[in-house]
């Protein structure tokens, strides 16, 4: 099995596989641990016991969404070793120590504090237990950080020098860690992070208010949510056109193949792709629906600013346009869907019928999962415009791979994708069904089914701060 | 002193610090079908609920401090064990996923059981192979693992693993002890004594193989007389540690089983660490070789000499919080 394969296109399946599995836990638990964090504090601060049934509804879904992302994660910090040895030999002196301040900064501090942040409000009383709150969302921050260095300066390195031996040396750290396209990437997913729950959580509400429109809880949920749309999706559109910028300036051809962008428009303003069909073998996008003047205004901020189109560029270095020119419009599409979401909920907020529109809450629902799309699009666009290099323009994708057999590399995509859909399946089910659940008064610390910490005595959320 | 030896000093403290501490928590999960009632299971469940993926965090930085540091050995022993480590990894999705999944239906607990159970066992089984698979040697040719898929597969490495699972079994059973009281604390009384002997058979068993499986092992402990009397202490220590294993067994203490079984653990460590020493792949690749630049070894341990301590310090007070004995039928409605 396998053999006819190529080893290096199994090898990248697997990661786009795993890595696009574990992004969507991540991506939920920096939004949900913020949120929760913000929960216990207005309970604290208010003392309304919505906030902590509220906190309590979600917390159970959080701490399925974090073992999910704990798991699918142990593999990542594997697979650079198994399938990419190569680019671990030559990144390690740069990547490494990043991804070890990742483990020590933010994995050690989310699973010390994750447990009593669970099961620890009966032991250590409510100033601590909102500490550890605190410190789990912290550490989510700390670990998109990290990564997210990471990843950009595989997208713009800098800062290094090249050793006798093939590997990258560190020479400035200052310079990797805050490398060229590293502040707005990290800027731009931990806003989507905060969309992509923000879109969840008022899904679930709107899905609780069309059965009770007087669900107190529900009520939290959506208007909060919606109060994120309204401020985040906005600074999200101006975040993502400012990445998209600094992209051009660094990895031009990765614009110029999201836009199935063939030719440079040397005598002509660049119109905007709305849609087409890009095509790598006649290097050009078929059925194109152009907008004139749209792509130099957008990328170019002026009418008629000149984008480097992919014939400028030598052709083994060219991204391919056909995917990334989709998934790109997708996230765009999503980012402005929600966004309008946003504007329709503060119409009916001012009218005073938030929790009585019932065609926004099921538009609400209909968008709980946009965000993980958007952020599934958006990496892939990014991740699949990088190609063909790993290390962008100096290390080759082709020449980065594990001297390992296709029939090893199918053989392990085949368990893991067997085994992520059967488990991850399972939890997202699980998932489900506690967001199936309306939320209610005196919410449970974990309903109908026992309670799994030690030594904890089982109270209903009676509790108030004056407690 | 060179950093390159305070930094595997480091590597080799995460790598314990994983080993005890996960192993008791994979030991609860291959005792889990032998436990019993079903109340059993939940009580020995909640008894590392709230600290387990603390202590997997340190498989973690096992693997990224050694892409961190020795890029070069993570280069090469990812490939060399690669069916280990990829079974390693699904399995400890499948023990990781039932901590939350077992308490979320009724139907289905008895998969999430077998989940838990299989998924330790095979985790454990694993990282026992992926040992007796480095200590046997890898081929290494230029940067790169040069040998077959199944290199790692001999008498040996299966003889490690077993070591491993029953190891990590004798840790969750002495957890048991100290951690619960009962039906299911006697249970796990009666398994720890067996599995303490079937944990020292096994020590046996690997200490005297392993100087066959490279000169240099072989060499430093048996090439002279005063060469063995200055790591005579190991053996010896470790003989003391038993004893007290057994006592504090059979005079019913509850604390003193699970310590001494950490200390097996620790000098069975130092006793892998004077074989290896000063190589990180027998054996062919010393720590010196494979290190990064000392620009990566001190960027990170900057970090590392205020964060390590740091968590120390907070892991420290979970296990303070969680401390005592977990009552059965405790926590529940």
């Amino acid at each position: 099995m396998f053999e006819g394969f190529d080893p290096v296109n199994l090898a990248r399946f697997q990661f786009a596989f795993t890595v696009s599995f574990h992004i969507i836990f991540p991506a939920f638990s920096i939004g949900l641990a913020s949120y929760l964090a913000v929960l216990e504090g207005l309970w604290l601060a208010t003392g309304k016991p919505v906030y902590m049934d509220t906190f309590k509804y979600w917390v159970k879904i959080f701490a399925i969404s974090f073992g999910m992302g704990v798991v699918s994660g142990i593999v990542m910090s594997y697979q650079f070793g198994t399938n990419w040895s190569v680019f671990s030999d030559k990144t390690g002196p740069v990547l490494g120590p990043m991804m070890g301040y990742e483990v020590l900064s933010a994995f050690f501090l989310e699973a010390g504090f994750l447990g009593i942040m669970l099961f620890g409000q009966k032991r250590v009383g409510n100033g601590l237990h909102f500490f550890a709150s605190l410190v789990v969302a912290i550490g989510t921050l700390f670990s998109a950080f990290w990564i997210l260095s990471v990843n950009s300066w595989m997208q713009t390195p800098q800062g290094y020098a090249i050793a006798a031996n093939g590997q990258f040396i560190p020479e400035d750290w200052w310079a990797i860690v805050f490398n060229p396209s590293f502040p707005y990437r990290l800027v731009h997913m931990v806003l989507a992070a905060y969309l992509t729950t923000a879109f969840v959580v008022g899904g679930v509400g709107a899905f609780h208010l069309l059965r009770n429109r007087y669900n107190a809880s529900a009520r939290v949920m959506f208007s909060m949510a919606l109060w994120m749309a309204v401020v985040v999706a906005p600074l999200q559109i101006v975040a993502g056109d400012s990445h998209g910028i600094n992209t051009l300036e660094h990895q031009p051809a990765k614009v110029a193949a999201m836009e199935g962008h063939f030719e440079t428009n040397t005598d002509h303003p660049m119109p905007l792709t709305l849609f087409g069909i890009p095509n790598m073998e006649t290097a050009r996008t078929d059925y194109a629906l152009d907008i004139p003047y749209l792509g130099s205004l957008i990328l170019t901020h002026s009418l008629d600013g000149v984008v480097k189109g992919l014939k400028d560029f030598p052709r083994e270095d060219w991204p391919d346009s056909t995917v990334i020119f989709w998934t790109f419009r997708v996230m765009v599409a999503i980012g402005f869907a929600m966004l309008g979401i946003g504007l329709w909920s503060l119409v009916k907020r001012f009218r005073g019928t938030l929790y009585e529109s019932r065609w926004l809450q099921r538009a609400a629902i209909v968008m709980a999962p946009s965000g993980f799309i958007a952020v599934l699009c958006g990496w892939v666009t990014t991740e699949m415009g990088r190609q063909p290099f790993t290390v962008y323009g100096l290390l080759r994708t082709a020449e980065s791979h594990s001297p390992i057999s296709a029939p090893a590399v199918g053989t392990s995509l085949l368990a893991f994708i067997i085994v992520y859909f059967l488990l991850f399946g399972a939890g997202t089910f699980y998932i489900l069904r506690l967001m199936g659940r309306a939320p209610s008064p005196y919410e449970e610390d974990t309903p109908h089914e026992p309670i799994r910490t030690a030594g904890l005595t089982p109270a209903p959320s009676l509790a108030g701060p004056a407690e | 002193m060179d950093l390159t030896i305070v930094w595997a000093f480091l590597i080799a403290f995460a790598v314990l610090a994983y080993v005890v501490l996960d192993g008791f928590d994979l030991g609860t999960g291959i005792l889990f079908p032998f436990l019993g009632r079903d109340e059993n299971r939940d009580t020995a469940m909640n008894s590392v609920a709230p600290i387990w993926d603390g202590n997997e965090t340190w498989l973690i930085l096992g693997g990224g401090g050694l892409f961190a540091v020795f890029p070069l050995a993570y280069a090469i022993i990812m490939p060399a064990l690669y069916a280990p480590i990829i079974a390693m990894l699904l399995a400890l999705i499948f023990r990781g996923v039932a901590f939350e999944y077992r308490f979320k239906t009724v139907r289905g607990r008895w998969l999430w059981d077998l989940s838990f159970f299989i998924g330790s066992l095979t985790a454990a089984f694993c990282q026992g192979i992926a040992l007796g698979a480095l200590v046997q040697g890898i081929e290494v040719s230029g940067r790169a693992y040069a040998g077959g898929w199944f290199d790692w597969l001999t008498p040996f490495s299966l003889m490690t693993g077993l070591a491993v699972v029953v190891g990590y079994a004798l840790l969750g059973a002495t957890w048991l002890v100290m951690k619960t009281e009962g039906e299911i604390h006697d249970i796990a009384r009666r398994y720890a004594s067996f599995l303490a002997f079937g944990t020292l058979a096994a020590v046996g068993i690997v200490s005297v193989w392993m100087p066959f499986q490279q000169p240099e092992f072989y060499s430093r402990w048996f090439a002279s007389i005063p060469q063995f009397l200055t790591v005579a202490w190991v053996p010896v220590l470790l003989a003391l540690l038993a004893a007290s294993l057994f006592q504090a067994l059979w005079t019913g203490k509850d604390y003193r089983p699970f310590f001494s079984a950490l200390g097996l653990f620790l000098l069975c460590f130092v006793g892998l660490g004077i074989n290896f020493y000063p190589d990180i792949i027998p054996p062919d690749v010393t720590i010196f070789e494979a290190a990064a630049p000392e620009s990566s070894q001190i960027f990170l341990l900057v970090g590392a000499a205020v964060l390590i301590p740091t968590i120390l310090i907070y892991t420290a007070f979970a296990y303070w919080i969680f401390r005592g004995k977990v009552r059965e039928g405790e926590g529940y409605h």
